[in-house]
């Protein structure tokens, strides 16, 4: 069974699409219906990096991609940990970083102590405003400071902190429903493939003033 | 066991504690997984370690999966070695690109230079099968002047065969995987038929036509492996358009469903979860066998002759890591060239939006197709390219979102929300072979204790040249199908080539015609590292074209008593 029952977003473009409710049609394979379970089962709390280093890394990923608390909320930094736990990783490292774990577990810390030097708070307890321009700051390099010697802000931010957590994002069903994705297409796959032509196990984009029909057909999608 | 364990990259099968085909050898005790049947089984014939084998192949991919089948059926005696799982697709493949980062090469490896490579899915793959398990199945024929771009076209070096006969072998390798493609190819010399009919095209490849039309330049279907029709156990494509993460339903050829199952009826024995370590050399300069590990222990494989397969990384990697004192320079490398040349190919792209719905995720990613510029010699730079249409999935799209633009936040998800009217074109171009790229071995070891690769790449000049051309002409051409807020793509790189260069002067390359080491008689090298020049084209149908022509050399070698 899914771990969560369909959660479906009633706005967007994609109103009432829950790809989850395609979970026992001929689009998922067994393997792809093991493989999301687990996925949605993940352990919640972090198991490689310390709990401060976790509560700031949720905090970045929540800037990262912003998400409502709900059923549908894809915990982003437990899939991190959990890949630094497994090592995971894209099979090749840049030269001027160290590995992830390490790479990761500096770079949070150091994002602590910059936030504490200049505002007397770790990054977590900031407001919006402040996370937001030190995380900007760091994607152009405008960060520096011994706690950076080690993992070059600019270089960590585009290899990991854009890579690691909007992978984990777009891995999630919560991602596929969004943006009106089919998902998992093994062994049913699709037949109409023309300019606007939609099987009817995709899903439906509300064009204006027709919402409530998309709604209707979204919620039939199996 | 190491903190860098990438047998770990099976995320999904360590969730579970199940022993998965990344952790538990399959192919032993007389059978070997059935690619075509869940829970199928093949009988396979096995050899001793101290039995010496006429032949010990390292990799199963394009080049050593083809080859192994070639050489099973004309009778010797072949061990072929992988030291990635050996998959079932229909049972063992999810429908899903994050759990399907299990067909990649994530071991250790150093990247560096002013345009470092993006390896793992970008790059490699570590399976049976090898690379095909996951490539995209475009089978292209290099240029005719491809094969002789020194004398012909003035940059980079000769190959040492004409383009006749590599388009005879094309031919051949085109039958073996039943190629999908068009009636009538619009470029170069004339081609036979495509032994299956074209591809039904998506909305993402109508967009290539018709700015091609307004542009007045040729397009045409893009010849893939993986079949329009049934053939034997492979249903047709049902375009479900996850072929870059593996085709579950076996529609798509991949060396794993084509050449390593006619290896294995003919008498190849293939040992999947083997990483060879080094290959070992007499004091009169032969190959004796392979070292090899597997199953938690170092073993020793006799043969008479040896064959690497490993790809343009693991391949050099491999001659360079059987250093003795000897060769201290590493195996076969009296040029001093081995790891040399290292070839990626341009991959740049311009993405935009349409009004109208596309779904690009549907089909193979790159139906549609123009070799416009592989034809057209009025440019400013060597080399050619083409460029396909495009339909990456979620995880692929959200990094290019985030590797060309730099967004996060409510931005990435503003543009992601447009995922379905999303288009594209892409461009797969030559990039010069220049000495400085190379595959050096850094100090850190992988898993084995064997020393990791250190792969260092830098653009040249005509590189940026050609990249800027592809851009320019590629957004024209999205312009003129009428897609908007088109942005650029600019730093992808994909496909490697080079390493071990094949040439007709031992000074000036590894290997020879045969893709024979100059120096060690009895070791061969099959797999695109011994490209002397990358071309404007994917490259598997020619390693594949090469392979078969390899097979028949040695054929040719072993009744003449020359091997
Ligand atoms: C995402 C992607 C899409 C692609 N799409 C296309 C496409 O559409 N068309 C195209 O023409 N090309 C494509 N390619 C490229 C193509 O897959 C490769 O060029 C081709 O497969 C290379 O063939 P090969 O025989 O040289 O190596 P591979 O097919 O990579 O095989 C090498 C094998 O050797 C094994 N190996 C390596 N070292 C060792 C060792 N020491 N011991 C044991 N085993 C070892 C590896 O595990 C691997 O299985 C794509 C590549 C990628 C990554
Ligand atoms: S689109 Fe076709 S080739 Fe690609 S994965 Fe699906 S069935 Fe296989």
């Amino acid at each position: 069974m899914p771990d969560r029952q369909p959660d479906p977003v009633e706005e967007g473009r994609f109103p009432g699409y829950d790809v989850l409710r395609k979970r026992s049609s001929m689009s998922w394979n067994d393997r792809t219906r093991e493989v999301v379970d687990r996925r949605l089962a993940v352990e919640r709390g972090p198991r490689t990096l310390s709990a401060d280093a976790f509560r700031c890394l949720e905090a970045v990923c929540a800037q990262i991609v912003p998400q409502n608390q709900g059923p549908s909320f894809a915990p982003l930094a437990a899939y991190v940990d959990e890949g630094l736990t497994l090592g995971l990783g894209p099979g090749y490292r840049n030269a001027e970083l160290p590995e992830a774990p390490e790479a990761w577990a500096k770079a949070l810390a150091a994002l602590d102590a910059t936030a504490q030097r200049e505002h007397d708070a770790v990054f977590a307890a900031l407001d919006d405003a402040q996370q937001k321009s030190l995380l900007q700051r760091m994607q152009k390099g405008e960060l520096s400071g011994p706690e950076w010697t080690d993992v070059p802000p600019k270089l960590f931010f585009s290899q990991h902190v854009l890579t690691d957590i909007v992978a984990a994002w777009a891995a999630h069903p919560s991602a596929w429903s969004r943006i009106g994705f089919g998902g998992p297409a093994s062994p049913r796959g699709y037949v109409r493939m023309g300019f606007g032509m939609r099987d009817s196990w995709e899903a439906a984009e509300a064009h204006p003033g027709q919402e409530a029909k998309a709604a209707r057909e979204n919620r039939r999608v199996r | 066991m190491c903190a860098d364990q990438t047998i770990l990259a099976n995320r999904e099968g360590l969730r579970s504690g199940n022993l998965s085909p990344m952790q538990q050898v399959r192919a032993a005790g007389g059978r070997a997984p059935d690619p075509h049947v869940t829970g199928g089984w093949l009988s396979m014939q096995e050899y001793a370690d101290g039995e010496e084998v006429d032949f010990a192949i390292v990799g199963t991919g394009a080049g050593g999966g083809t080859l192994a089948a070639e050489l099973a059926e004309a009778g010797f005696s072949v061990v072929a070695f992988d030291a990635g799982p050996y998959f079932r697709p229909l049972e063992d493949f999810a429908s899903d690109e994050t759990a399907q980062s299990q067909l990649f090469w994530t071991d250790k490896r150093i990247v560096d230079g002013d345009n470092p490579l993006k390896m793992g899915s970008n790059n490699s793959g570590k399976a049976v099968g090898g690379s095909t398990v996951h490539y995209a199945m475009v089978a292209l024929r290099q240029r005719p002047e491809s094969f002789a771009s020194r004398t012909k076209q003035g940059f980079g070096a000769d190959w040492p065969i004409s383009w006749q006969e590599m388009w005879r072998y094309y031919t051949k390798a085109e039958d073996a995987l039943k190629i999908s493609g068009p009636i009538r190819y619009p470029w170069g010399p004339k081609r036979p038929r495509y032994p299956y009919r074209p591809h039904d095209l998506n909305a993402a490849a109508l967009m290539l036509a018709k700015g091609a039309e307004a542009l007045g330049i040729d397009w045409t279907e893009t010849p893939l492996a993986t079949v329009s029709a049934p053939r034997g156990k492979s249903p047709p494509c049902v375009y479900r358009g996850f072929c870059r993460v593996g085709c579950s339903t076996n529609a798509k050829q991949s060396a794993l469903v084509t050449f390593i199952p006619r290896a294995i009826r003919a008498g190849a024995e293939v040992r999947d979860l083997a990483m060879v370590g080094r290959i070992e050399v007499n004091k009169d300069g032969r190959a004796t066998g392979l070292h090899y590990h597997r199953a938690g222990q170092w073993r020793f494989q006799r043969a008479r002759n040896v064959i690497v397969a490993g790809y343009a990384i693991e391949s050099p990697r491999l001659l360079l890591n059987s250093a003795t004192d000897r060769h201290p320079d590493g195996l076969a490398n009296s040029s001093g060239l081995v790891g040399k040349y290292l070839m990626t190919q341009s991959n740049q792209a311009v993405f935009g939006v349409m009004d109208d719905e596309v779904r690009w995720n549907k089909g193979p990613p790159s139906l549609a197709i123009t070799e416009h510029w592989n034809y057209d010699d009025r440019k400013d730079f060597f080399g050619g390219y083409i460029h396909m249409s495009q339909g990456p999935l979620p995880v692929e799209w959200s990094s290019v979102l985030t590797g060309s633009k730099g967004l996060w936040g409510d931005a990435l998800l503003g543009e992601l929300d447009k995922y379905n009217h999303q288009v594209g074109l892409k461009m797969v171009g030559e990039m010069m072979p220049q000495e400085r790229n190379q595959v050096t071995l850094a100090d850190e070891v992988d898993q084995y204790g064997l020393r990791v690769a250190r792969i260092t790449y830098s653009w040249c000049d005509n590189d940026k040249a050609m990249i800027k051309h592809a851009l320019d002409f590629m957004q024209q051409q999205a312009e003129a199908a009428g897609v908007k807020e088109i942005f650029r793509q600019k730093n992808d790189t994909n496909h490697l080539a080079g390493t071990i260069r094949m040439g007709a002067d031992r000074r000036t390359s590894v290997v020879n015609a045969d893709c024979r080491s100059w120096d060690i008689p009895n070791l061969f090298v099959c797999d695109g590292s011994v490209f002397p020049t990358t071309g404007g084209v994917n490259p598997s149908l020619t390693i594949q074209a090469l392979a078969l022509r390899t097979a028949d050399r040695i054929k040719e070698l072993s009744r003449r008593g020359e091997l």
